[in-house]
């Protein structure tokens, strides 16, 4: 039962990773710049549903209106700095969103104060298996959460004007210009997306977990290495590296202490890095 | 060029003079005694760097009003320099260096946290500045054979001694199986480590044993181990956000436990935040304002915790009621030596023994105080839903009776 219950666990745990991974990729894609300051937009989207619930909303609504705001945000950050690194190189932009991030950091410190905090969604507890396998509501519904609205991204982007043109900025931005795209529009609206898809995990982070300004971090980085992992452009490769991570990192957590999770997780990383390598210099090889 | 070169070294003079003639606040100017504090007043620890900085101000203006310090025949009143630390122990040690080298003063008073206690003692110590700190309890600073180092609160390995004697007490004296989850900080790890010992000692029997990441905040993997092994207490220690992970998680997978003992539930303003959620929940703290400790300055417990109430607009937290304490230990120390030599001021210290409002204080030699025992509050929910803080151990001083064991989440 412990076997169905780190599974469960993880699986929900991972979805919500994967999420904001989803969000990573396709900036990283679209505009080639890895967002530092993934994390942080994921507590700031948090605290604007942990507000929502002090003031007697549920914070469940969050969902919707963090993305919103976040939009927004994400579209200022990024005719604020972005556009003014982005045809610069990796390095450059990593810089840029670091800054990014510890200023968000400290004027969330400020603004929110330095407290940990929650919002309860008050939704109770699924028990399976005859009460061997736990499952807390609010996990269960930030996954659907977190799942519709992948899919919702996946359709806008087949089929929107937009989604298009985003999928043909990435694919090769000089090309799409001169068939009309406007790019800067486009990567505007990438980061807006980003920063809503942010927005909507850090509400269900709220919900499900805890917020704290400098908690940011270690999101940045789950996301940073399922993207690793599933590699650029594969859209459902973030999914189920998403969910990969979370089992995996449960498991860990059982066989091998707490202490070790996110060891666990690092030297996973490290093995599929060599790994990757190897391939890749193999399929050179076979290029020569 | 040369003539901008000349006009830049000009400056640059100028301003090198103006760094190092600034004012210097000896020790003692006019009728002032100037402590030093460095304060996380921003960054990660700046809730309970407020709380600190409230405390030593109420202190402050509570001693000055009545009557200041007398030494020699004179009296004198308490002055504070504070710098924002950011949280950042570096910085704290950078402002420890800068308080007693530039601003000149000869004594201290501690920063919050542990991180930060640890990072500054060393430059104390090397300057012989004698400090009296309110905020580091790790028991590490406490080891390392400080001589002007000084804590008015109980060591960290203290904190939740009591939870697993009283559990031991309950069980009729037998040992009991303990699951514990601790953060992997100085301050936590030193909880772990009186667990150990107190679980040794009792012949208690430790099941399981995690260590929970500085980035906590889902300990699930945790709790399911504690629902298959059903052991007699639950330990948690991980600062406010492993009290919050801990309740939370708690409540949501219905793990039931009869005894969770757990730190920083106060600052973690569980009752708040989780409602009844938190009911049961038993916490190690310092101080509580229904504790019946006197002094001359503050009365006792429930009167300090009015005058806080109405000063700053809410209830003290420990943090602010210890670094009262801080202050009105110095003026007892300075009153004794009848001096403001540093040595005599030290010797002075270490000899402290008194009540405060706060606890009793006397120092071992390592500097902690031995003479104030924590105390464990339970969380306690009416019927509406209201929670509030009692105090169930040690049995002296509890003000209603401890409820053991926890209910079942299914008879709730």
């Amino acid at each position: 039962m412990i076997t169905v219950q780190a599974c469960l666990d993880g699986i929900l745990l991972g979805v919500l990773f994967a999420l904001i991974a989803y969000g990573m990729a396709l900036q990283w894609g679209v505009m080639n710049i890895i967002n530092i300051a993934q994390g942080d937009l994921v507590i700031l989207g948090g605290y604007i549903a942990y507000f929502m619930y002090l003031y007697g909303i549920h914070p469940a609504w969050g969902v919707i209106v963090a993305p919103v705001i976040m939009y927004f945000v994400g579209v200022g950050l990024y005719k604020l700095v972005i556009n003014k690194v982005v045809d610069r190189d990796l390095f450059i932009s990593i810089l840029a969103t670091f800054g990014i991030s510890i200023l968000f950091m400290q004027l969330m410190n400020f603004a929110f104060g330095a407290d940990v905090v929650l919002a309860n969604s008050g939704y109770g507890t699924t028990f399976l298996f005859d009460n061997n396998v736990v499952l807390p509501n609010s996990k269960i519904f930030s996954a659907v959460v977190s799942i519709f609205f992948a899919i919702c991204l996946v359709i806008y982007m087949k089929k929107s004007k937009l989604g298009r043109a985003i999928r043909a900025t990435a694919q090769n931005a000089r090309a799409a210009k001169i068939l009309g795209v406007d790019t800067e529009k486009v990567y505007a609206a990438t980061f807006g997306i980003n920063a809503a898809l942010c927005g909507v995990a850090g509400a269900l982070i709220s919900i499900t977990f805890t917020i704290h300004p400098y908690m940011g971090l270690p999101y940045t980085i789950r996301s940073f290495m399922i993207v690793i992992v599933a590699g650029l452009g594969n859209l459902p490769g973030v999914a189920l590296s998403g969910m990969g991570l979370g089992v995996f990192e449960e498991f860990a957590d059982y066989i091998l202490g707490t202490e070790f999770r996110i060891g666990a997780v690092f030297l996973l990383l490290v093995l599929i890095l060599v790994y990757r390598r190897f391939k890749l210099s193999r399929k050179r090889e076979y290029l020569k | 060029m040369k003539i901008n070169k000349i006009i830049l070294s000009f400056i640059s003079a100028v301003a090198i003079l103006l760094s190092t003639s600034v004012v210097s606040f000896a020790k003692v100017v006019g009728d002032k005694i100037v402590l030093g504090a460095a304060i996380s007043l921003t960054g990660k620890y700046s809730s309970n760097g407020v709380h600190t900085q409230n405390g030593y101000n109420m202190a402050v203006d509570r001693i000055n009003s009545m009557g200041g310090v007398k030494v020699g025949g004179k009296t004198y009143k308490f002055e504070i320099i504070y710098y924002d630390d950011e949280s950042n122990p570096k910085r704290a040690a950078q402002l420890a260096e800068r308080l007693i080298s530039q601003d000149k003063v000869e004594f201290m008073l501690g920063p919050y946290s542990s991180g930060l206690t640890k990072a500054i003692a060393p430059v104390t110590e090397k300057y012989g500045v004698p400090m009296v700190e309110a905020n580091g309890a790790s028991r590490s600073l406490f080891t390392k054979g400080y001589k002007y180092l000084f804590a008015v609160l109980a060591p960290a390995n203290l904190y939740l001694d009591v939870a697993i004697r009283t559990a031991v007490e309950l069980n009729g004296g037998k040992g009991v199986r303990i699951a514990q989850a601790f953060e992997q900080d100085a301050f936590s790890q030193d909880v772990r480590l009186g667990i150990l010992d107190a679980a040794k000692e009792t012949g208690s029997e430790i099941i399981i044993d995690d260590k929970l990441p500085k980035e906590l905040n889902d300990m699930a993997a945790t709790l399911v181990k504690v629902k298959q092994m059903k052991p007699d207490v639950l330990v948690v220690s991980g600062h406010t956000k492993g009290a919050l992970t801990a309740i939370r998680q708690i409540a949501e997978m219905k793990v039931d436990v009869p005894m969770l003992a757990m730190t920083h539930c106060d600052a973690a303003k569980l009752s708040k935040q989780h409602g009844k959620n938190s009911q049961y929940a038993l916490c190690a703290s310092q101080w509580h304002k229904t504790l019946t400790y006197k002094d001359n300055f503050f009365k006792d417990g429930m009167t300090y915790a009015a005058d806080f109430q109405k000063e700053f607009g809410y209830d003290p937290p420990y943090q602010s009621a210890e670094s009262s304490a801080a202050l009105l230990v110095f003026k007892d120390a300075f009153e004794r030596a009848n001096s403001f030599d540093q040595k005599k001021v030290r010797d002075a210290l270490a000899a402290t023994n008194m009540q405060t409002f706060y606890g009793n204080i006397k120092f071992a030699p390592g500097g902690q105080n031995v003479d104030k025992p924590m105390v464990l509050f339970q969380v306690m929910c009416d019927g509406a839903g209201k929670c509030e803080n009692k105090v169930v151990a040690p049995l002296k001083w509890a003000s209603a009776k401890l409820i053991h064991p926890i209910p079942k989440w299914s008879d709730r």
